[in-house]
């Protein structure tokens, strides 16, 4: 028990010597969560529109200041040709036309129908369906306040409540996923060089010549970093609640508990390819490489899991990270306990003992 | 020159020493291009509906197969109280709850008045705000059936109605892949030339080679330009497989010229590399370099546009982003790749990239010292 003892403050000394990475390792959650919490969002605010009016009468003014009054357009500037709106696309500028064909007014009170136009710039496809969503709901709208005016029989209204963030702020999506993933990340890249660089720099054989077991060296290697971890995990807390005014409206206990889960099955990762990269290169790599990338794709904070493909549906299910997307939005937003939440819980439980004992498997005694 | 020549045969044999790294350089880039653009889908569908139906009628039978018949819906759970549907919701199980009340089909013939509950999660506000405009206007296409059979023809054509037809240029059909590979693989490029060259001086310090080269008379700019130059090439090969992969497996052709994307890419990477170097030269062990790129290359992944548009960001982080070389190579991807933009289009972008690189690797030379 000594023995565990003093090889865990030869690890703190080895972390806490280096007061660069120590830094680095306080601060990149606290810096990136504050960024990206305020910055990514999957609304789309301020697009930069043109209107082609070739009618100019009072439905399609009041249709345009409508428009103009949402938060989510900028209206550019008039259009007269077909010719200047492929140029404005062009250059990258505009996301999107709305065209008003001539006589529009007339056709709508005479005819009793109208047609409206829109040209969105779909090589950036996301803005351009969510804009085209919102310019229909827009002009929706507009037709209500007609129909309200005309009091047609036999009328079905919807009431709708909006749940959980009646604001509905683009924020509350994304501060949960971005958590999960900041997490991931740092745990994965601070365990996944500890075991290799002993390696590279050749004090290794030092420690397995020692009759140290395996197990200790392990769990020595953990500690330091867990507590590290710890802080963090505080301290995105912290941030998300007085920062990002993101409520825990759920436990804070089990909120910490989850993390801490989570956290140790992201450590174990690290460690697990810590374990089999020959050098501290490849382990960096390869962290990088492993969690990045899968993260942020197939967690669902930015793209739902229910469109994929079935295959990629299948994947999803190995990236921790969602697992735990889904316990952080359930606890902090819904306030749900851990009732709804267990199986979740038990798949992260299941993942973090894996990578422990493949990790212990794997370790070995020998030098190659 | 003959110095350059050595250095880079040196470099090279050490990074094709490592074969477990160099398979990693080439093969996981490939496979993740494979694979995730298929991830990569925004569009608002399959939105699970919880159903409480009090009435149990004609109509609302009728209602209900119409919202499913639409597509955009899928079917959660028939529940007898508005209760358990919100159960529904909060377990994830339902995006959107909707309560039929009693009497529906009696009272919007008697009172000509009829309400319907609707209780949407709206944790993913553009979710909820999409869905429930899709169940809108197939509640008001609905109503308009309805009142088609009650009353007389030309009194209900009365309510005008406005129709929205649009037209999605440079990706017609919608395509989200189109949309994602040339950016995923502008950001695969970068992490590659960016993370490898920012641990490779600093390696060389860790080990303690670095010494032996500095009692060499190597000219600091030759040095850093031969822990360039393979990076640049590699990183360049790893760009063509990709084009090649988006050519075959996703059928991209670039609408613009490959040489123009060739040319951005050759100044683009000088960039990226000589900020690897100016980290490298910066740090003391390959776990500061590592936690320093990782920080930026986050920074410059999740501000470049290619998840989030950038102009719905906050001011200050459209700042940032304005000293975001990925941002710009993946604006020049998506704009040379899906609109054929020409060079005259681009200048800006390769202005900027261009002072990017002069900065960056002046910076690391200076700062790369021989002595201690």
């Amino acid at each position: 028990m000594k023995q565990l003892f003093s090889f865990i403050k030869k690890e703190f000394l080895h972390v806490f010597r280096d007061r660069k990475t120590l830094m680095l390792l306080f601060g990149l959650p606290v810096v990136q969560l504050t960024l990206f919490g305020f910055a990514l969002t999957n609304e789309v605010k301020n697009a930069k529109i043109v209107v082609a009016d070739y009618s100019k009468d009072i439905a399609t003014k009041q249709i345009t200041e409508k428009i103009e009054a949402s938060k989510y357009f900028d209206v550019e500037k008039s259009l007269k040709s077909h010719d200047e709106i492929e140029a404005a696309f062009k250059t990258g500028k505009i996301k999107l036309a709305i065209l008003f064909p001539e006589n529009f007014n007339e056709n709508l009170l005479h005819l009793h129908k109208a047609q409206i136009q829109i040209i969105a710039d779909a090589s950036d496809i996301n803005t351009a369906t969510t804009l085209t969503n919102y310019i229909s709901a827009i002009v929706a709208d507009y037709q209500r306040q007609l129909m309200k005016d005309a009091s047609i029989p036999l009328t079905i209204t919807p009431e709708i409540r909006m749940l959980y963030n009646p604001e509905l702020k683009g924020e509350h999506t994304f501060i949960p996923g971005i958590m999960a993933m900041i997490m991931l990340l740092i745990c994965v890249m601070m365990t996944s060089i500890s075991i290799v660089r002993e390696k590279e720099l050749g004090t290794m054989e030092i420690l397995l010549v020692s009759p140290f077991k395996p197990l200790m060296v392990i769990i020595a290697k953990f500690i330091p970093y867990l507590l590290i971890s710890f802080f963090n995990i505080t301290s995105i807390l912290l941030i998300s609640v007085y920062a990002l005014e993101l409520p825990i409206k759920g436990s804070i206990l089990l909120l910490y508990s989850e993390s801490l889960l989570f956290v140790v099955t992201a450590l174990a990762i690290g460690l697990l390819i810590s374990i089999q990269a020959q050098s501290q290169q490849t382990a960096m790599f390869g962290s990088l490489m492993a969690t990045m990338l899968p993260t942020l794709l197939l967690s669902g904070f930015i793209f739902p899991v229910e469109n994929m493909p079935l295959p990629l549906r299948i994947i999803s299910n190995v990236v921790p990270s969602k697992w735990f997307f889904i316990i952080v939005k359930s606890i902090m937003i819904k306030g749900a306990g851990i009732s709804v939440v267990w199986k979740e819980t038990l798949v992260l439980t299941g993942m973090m003992l894996f990578f422990l004992t493949v990790s212990l498997r794997k370790f070995k005694i020998r030098l190659a | 020159m003959r110095t350059l020549r050595f250095l880079l045969q040196k470099e090279f044999r050490q990074v094709f020493r490592d074969k477990n790294l160099l398979r990693q350089i080439l093969m996981v880039p490939i496979i993740q291009l494979l694979i995730f653009p298929w991830a990569a889908n925004y569009e608002v569908k399959n939105i699970s509906l919880a159903i409480v139906d009090h009435d149990h009628s004609s109509y609302s039978e009728k209602f209900i197969s119409k919202i499913f018949s639409s597509g955009y819906f899928i079917h959660s759970d028939y529940t007898s109280s508005f209760k358990d549907a919100y159960q529904l919701i909060e377990r994830d199980k339902a995006d959107i709850a909707i309560e039929i009340p009693q009497g529906f089909e009696k009272n919007l013939v008697r009172e000509n008045q009829q309400k319907i509950f609707l209780a949407v999660n709206a944790i993913n506000g553009v979710k909820a705000i999409v869905g429930t405009g899709y169940l809108a206007s197939i509640i008001t296409d609905y109503n308009s059936q309805i009142r088609a059979e009650w009353v007389q023809a030309d009194r209900f054509n009365a309510a005008p109605a406005i129709e929205i037809t649009s037209s999605n240029w440079f990706n017609p059909l919608l395509n989200y892949k189109m949309f994602m590979v040339p950016g995923i693989l502008a950001f695969l490029v970068t992490l590659i030339g960016g993370i490898m060259c920012s641990l490779n001086i600093v390696r060389e310090k860790e080990i303690g080679t670095i010494e032996q080269i500095n009692v060499t008379p190597i000219r600091k700019q030759y040095f850093i330009l031969g822990k360039l130059l393979p990076f640049w090439i590699m990183a360049t090969f790893v760009f063509t497989l990709g084009l090649l992969i988006s050519r075959f497996a996703y059928g991209i052709i670039p609408q613009g010229s490959i040489v123009l994307l060739y040319a951005f890419l050759s100044v683009y990477l000088f960039a990226v590399l000589g900020m690897g170097l100016l980290i490298s030269t910066y740090s003391d062990t390959q776990q500061q370099a590592m936690s320093i790129s990782f920080f930026f290359i986050m920074v410059f992944n999740l501000l470049s546009g290619l998840y989030t548009p950038i102009e719905s960001m906050p001011a200050w982080a459209k700042v940032i982003t304005d000293f975001n070389p990925l941002r710009y190579f993946i604006e020049v991807m998506r704009m040379v790749v899906l609109k054929g933009s020409s060079f005259h289009d681009v200048s800006h972008h390769f202005l900027v990239i261009f002072l990017m690189a002069v900065v960056l690797n002046t910076w690391a030379i200076l700062n790369y010292r021989k002595t201690t």
